[in-house]
């Protein structure tokens, strides 16, 4: 029973962590007007954390570069299991219109691991919202993956 | 005997359950204040649970002790009070427990983490003195530090000790975790220090940090209930308009300096807290 009740938890409670990559700050405006009244994630129990140990979630938006690749990677590491990726925004999916730049790595799949990929420049709040519910989908999986180690 | 089992069990399920609808029902007011929805009432029970179900992390072994100890002496005052024991014994046993959470933030090398147990440090280094002062104002009007005698008294203890209960307003403010005072960690999800005092610790310890910090939130309520103990009625009317309160000045103010907070808590709450001691002096 108790189990039972921790997986439904996961999927009531996402707290995120909101990484910028690298973004123009298009996205993480977007981001944060999740927050805002007129969306209010906190409803569905999102919470945007600034903390990846205590975060489920990872909202990355913008490219990778050479400079911070290692930051990302480190932010991933420090996120205790289950935990899930996603991508946001043209940037962050692929690089962009920055792709072809001398110092632009990729969009985030090429660091880490992403389960989530949301489309946009700059993704509507909608967009990011239901790329979070997705996301919860993939906990279920993940969960499973752990338990049988793989 | 059996009496005292069931006062057990109570109390070990007051923390959890009272303690977590508080913190749901304050999540909600806050939102309302701030013309959001909000969670659901449920929603810290949810947070608990899941981090309970994450992958346990350590910095090292002494911060999972740390968790451990700070759940159980929060637990223990809780379950201290409920058996009606002495007000000193529970109070310095919840004081041990606050130290325990701040020694595990200590063990860490993070930043974060060290600064917010300082603060942490300094703003029990604020309340203590003034719950002391509340105790002790109490055994002045009651002649005894026992709950048990306390809760005999006839008339509410609010008439005789009004400038007592706004000082231990402050150091419910404190522990609450409600700004101006929210130095160290706080409810709402971001502060310059990241997270403070909770930083480093995840998953299954901050959960039990969570559930702590519930039974602190009962044991500094049953202290405010005690000033209006003679009717229920009361004691709710206290209770709920306290908690308003506080939620009221939590969105009301900003969060400000440690320096601020020990010179205005100490200035003002002591000097209410002596007000208040020289007036039951004087009158007996």
């Amino acid at each position: 029973m108790f189990k039972a009740f921790i997986k439904k938890s996961r999927i009531k409670s996402p707290w995120l962590l909101h990484f910028d990559c690298g973004s123009c700050n298009g996205c993480d405006i977007e981001v944060l007007a999740c927050l805002t009244p007129v969306y209010d994630v906190e409803r569905f129990g999102i919470i945007n954390v600034g903390n990846p140990m205590h975060a489920d979630i990872m909202l990355v938006t913008g490219t990778v570069n050479h400079r911070n690749r290692k930051v990302l990677a480190n932010l991933y590491e420090q996120m205790p299991s289950p935990k899930v990726v996603i991508a946001i925004g043209a940037c962050g999916l692929s690089g962009g219109i920055f792709r072809e730049a001398y110092n632009v790595v990729g969009g985030v799949d090429k660091v880490i691991p992403v389960d989530v990929y949301v489309p946009g420049c700059p993704a509507k709040p909608e967009a990011i919202i239901d790329g979070v519910v997705t996301a919860l989908g993939r906990f279920q999986e993940k969960t499973q993956a752990l338990r049988t180690g793989t | 005997m059996i009496n005292n089992y069931v006062l057990v069990l109570a109390g070990l399920a007051a923390g959890p359950v009272i303690g977590g609808l508080v913190s749901g029902a304050d999540r909600i007011i806050t939102a309302r204040v701030q013309s959001r929805i909000g969670p659901p009432l449920f929603q810290p029970f949810y947070d608990v649970a899941k981090l309970l179900g994450k992958e346990a992390v350590v910095v090292n072994v002494w911060q999972a002790f740390c968790a451990y100890a700070y759940l159980a002496a929060a637990a223990i005052s809780v379950v201290l009070f409920f058996l009606q024991s002495d007000l000193l014994l529970i109070f310095f046993t919840q004081a041990v427990g606050a130290l325990f959470l701040v020694g595990g933030a200590l063990t860490s090398t993070s930043p974060y983490s060290q600064i917010g147990a300082h603060r942490e440090l300094l703003q029990i280094l604020s309340y203590e003195p003034l719950i002391m002062f509340v105790i002790i104002g109490m055994y002045l009007e009651t002649h005894s530090f026992k709950v048990s005698d306390i809760l005999q008294w006839q008339e509410p203890l609010l008439l005789k000790l009004p400038f007592l209960f706004v000082a231990l307003g402050y150091g419910l403010t404190i522990k609450l975790r409600k700004s101006p005072f929210d130095l160290s960690t706080c409810h709402h999800a971001h502060q310059e220090l990241v997270k403070g005092l909770t930083t480093d610790y995840s998953g299954p310890f901050l959960a039990l940090t969570e559930i702590g910090h519930w039974f602190e939130v009962v044991f500094f309520l049953c202290l405010s209930a005690l000033f209006w103990a003679t009717s229920w009625v009361g004691m709710a009317i206290l209770l709920v308009v306290t908690y308003l309160l506080e939620i009221i000045v939590d969105n009301v103010s900003a969060r400000l300096t440690w320096r601020w907070m020990l010179g205005y808590v100490w200035a003002m709450g002591l000097a209410l807290a002596l007000v208040n001691l020289i007036w039951l002096y004087a009158a007996r």
